[in-house]
C-alpha cells in the first residue's frame, strides 16, 4: 500500500501539473473574485471565506478524473482490482494521494491567498483548520464520482455534476467555520460537524467507490 | 403471489397490462375531484386570499419529490442485491417523474412566494435542500444515460442513489444549520393544534391521494416503455448478430 502510494505521488510529481496545477488554479480564482465584484476591501473581507472554499473544491474538482482514468486506460487498474490487497484500500490510498497532491498544498497555502482576499488575521487560524479537516472528505468523495464515470469516455462534465452536490454539507460547515471564526464567535459546533464528516466519509465512502469500480471492470 | 415474480418482465407486463386503466382512471378521478374541490370550492383563508389554493399541488408535488427518490432507494436496493430486472427499471422510470415533481414544488412555491413573502427565492433552508435534491436527480439521471451497458448502469446508479440518499439528508440537516427559515411548518402533520383547518385538509388529502395514484400510473406506464425498448434492443442485437 505504500509503494502504491508512493508510485501515485511519484507519477503525479513527474507527469506534470500535481502540486502545482491545483495551487494555480486555486491563485486565479483568487484573482479573479476581485475583478468581478470589485476592489473594496470590506466586501472582499466578507465574502473571503466563501471564496477560498469554492476555490479549494474547484480546485479539488480538477484533478479528480485523473484518479482512475490513468490507470483504467494503461491497464493497471485491472492489476490493483486482482491484487491481494483489497480495493477499499487501494481507494483510500488513491484518495490519500489525490489529496497530498491537490488538499494539502491548497492548506498551506491558503493563509497567503486569505491576506489577498483581506481575510482577518483571526481567520486565518480557522481557515487553515477548516481546510485541513474539510478537504480529505472532498478527496474521498471524489473517489467516489471518478470511481463511478471511470469507464467512460467523456466523464469530466457528468463527473461534476455527480460530485459537486456531495460537496454541500462540506462545503457549508468549512465556510461557516471559517466565518465564525472571522467574526469570534463560537467555532465548536461547525468544527465537530466537519470532522464528523470526514470521518464518516473517509471510513464509509470508499467501500462504495470500490463497489463502483468493481461494476465498471466487470 | 410474492414481487419476486415480477421479476420476469412477461408477467409484469401481463398484470400491468390489467392495472394501468385502472391506476390511470382513479388518478383521474381523485386528481380532478380534488384540484376542483381545492380551486373553486373553498373559501379564501384570511390572510392569504386566493393564494392559499397553490398548497393543492406543491404540497403534493413536495411528498412526491421525496417519496421518490425513497422509493428509488427501495428499488435499487431490491436490484443490488436480488438483481430484480424490472426493479432497476422501475427506478429508472421513476427518477424523471422525481425531478419534475422537484421542479414543481420548487415553481409552485416561487409563485406563492413572491406575493406572501415578496421575494421569489429566498436561501430557505427547505428551497436549499430541495434545489440540492433536484440535482442529485439531475446526477443520476445524467449516469444512466451515460452508461450503455443496462446492467452496469443500474449497478451504478445504485449505488449512487444510496450514497446520494445519505447526502441528501445530510444536505437537508446541514442547510438548517446554515440558515433561517422563511418557510412555514410542516402541513401534513398529525398534530392536530397545527393542522390546518378542515375544510382546507380534505380536497388536499384527495390531491396527495391523486399524486400518488398519477405517480403510480406514471412509473408502470414508463417501466414498460422501459422493458420494450430494451426488447427491442435484444432483438436489433439479435439482428446484427445473425
Amino acid at each position: 500500500m505504500i509503494a502504491l502510494l508512493l508510485r501515485d505521488l511519484r507519477l503525479a510529481v513527474r507527469a506534470g501539473g500535481g502540486f502545482g496545477l491545483g495551487l494555480a488554479f486555486f491563485l486565479i480564482v483568487v484573482t479573479l473574485v476581485p475583478f468581478g465584484v470589485g476592489p473594496q476591501q470590506e466586501i472582499l473581507a466578507r465574502i473571503a471565506p466563501g471564496i477560498l472554499w469554492i476555490g479549494a473544491l474547484l480546485a479539488c474538482l480538477l484533478s479528480l478524473d485523473r484518479i482512475f482514468a490513468l490507470d483504467y486506460e494503461d491497464g493497471s487498474l485491472d492489476l490493483l482490482v486482482t491484487a491481494p490487497i483489497p480495493l477499499e484500500g487501494v481507494v483510500s490510498i488513491k484518495a490519500l494521494a489525490h489529496w497530498i497532491t491537490t488538499g494539502l498544498p491548497l492548506v498551506v497555502a491558503a493563509p497567503v491567498f486569505g491576506i489577498l482576499l483581506n481575510l482577518a488575521p483571526d481567520a486565518q487560524f480557522w481557515l487553515v483548520v477548516a481546510l485541513l479537516l474539510g478537504t480529505p472528505a472532498l478527496s474521498v468523495l471524489g473517489t467516489f464520482g471518478a470511481a463511478l464515470t471511470v469507464g467512460l469516455k467523456r466523464g469530466g462534465l457528468l463527473l461534476s455534476l455527480l460530485v459537486l452536490p456531495f460537496y454541500v454539507p462540506t462545503l457549508i460547515f468549512g465556510a461557516e467555520l471559517v466565518r465564525r471564526g472571522a467574526g469570534g464567535m463560537a467555532t465548536q459546533t461547525p468544527l465537530l460537524m466537519l470532522a464528523g464528516i470526514t470521518a464518516a466519509t473517509v471510513a464509509l465512502v470508499p467501500f462504495a467507490s470500490a463497489a463502483a469500480i468493481r461494476v465498471n471492470l466487470r | 403471489m410474492s414481487i419476486w415474480e415480477y421479476a420476469n418482465p412477461v408477467k409484469f407486463m401481463k398484470t400491468t397490462d390489467r392495472i394501468l386503466p385502472w391506476s390511470v382512471a382513479l388518478a383521474a378521478i381523485t386528481l380532478g375531484i380534488g384540484l376542483v374541490w381545492g380551486y373553486f370550492f373553498v373559501p379564501a383563508a384570511e390572510n392569504f386570499g386566493g393564494s392559499v389554493k397553490v398548497i393543492y399541488v406543491h404540497v403534493p408535488a413536495a411528498m412526491m419529490a421525496i417519496n421518490i427518490w425513497v422509493m428509488m432507494l427501495v428499488t435499487s436496493l431490491i436490484w443490488l442485491v436480488r438483481r430484480h430486472h424490472v426493479s432497476a427499471l422501475a427506478a429508472k422510470a421513476a427518477a424523471p417523474i422525481g425531478a419534475v415533481m422537484t421542479l414543481i414544488a420548487l415553481i409552485t412555491g416561487a409563485v406563492w412566494g413572491q406575493p406572501m413573502w415578496g421575494t421569489w427565492w429566498a436561501w430557505d433552508p427547505r428551497l436549499t435542500s430541495f434545489l440540492i435534491l433536484f440535482l442529485f436527480y439531475l446526477g443520476y439521471m445524467a449516469l444512466w444515460s451515460a452508461v450503455e451497458n443496462p446492467d452496469t448502469a443500474a449497478d451504478l446508479t445504485g449505488v449512487l442513489c444510496l450514497v446520494g440518499a445519505v447526502f441528501a439528508v445530510l444536505s437537508r440537516y446541514a442547510a438548517y444549520f446554515w440558515n433561517q427559515g422563511l418557510h412555514q411548518g410542516s402541513t401534513l402533520s398529525m398534530d392536530e393544534q397545527q393542522h390546518i383547518a378542515d375544510v382546507y385538509w380534505f380536497p388536499l388529502l384527495l390531491c396527495l391521494a391523486g399524486f400518488i395514484l398519477f405517480f403510480i400510473a406514471l412509473v408502470l406506464l414508463r417501466t414498460r416503455t422501459e422493458i420494450r425498448a430494451r426488447r427491442l434492443n435484444a432483438l436489433e442485437q439479435r439482428e446484427r448478430m445473425a
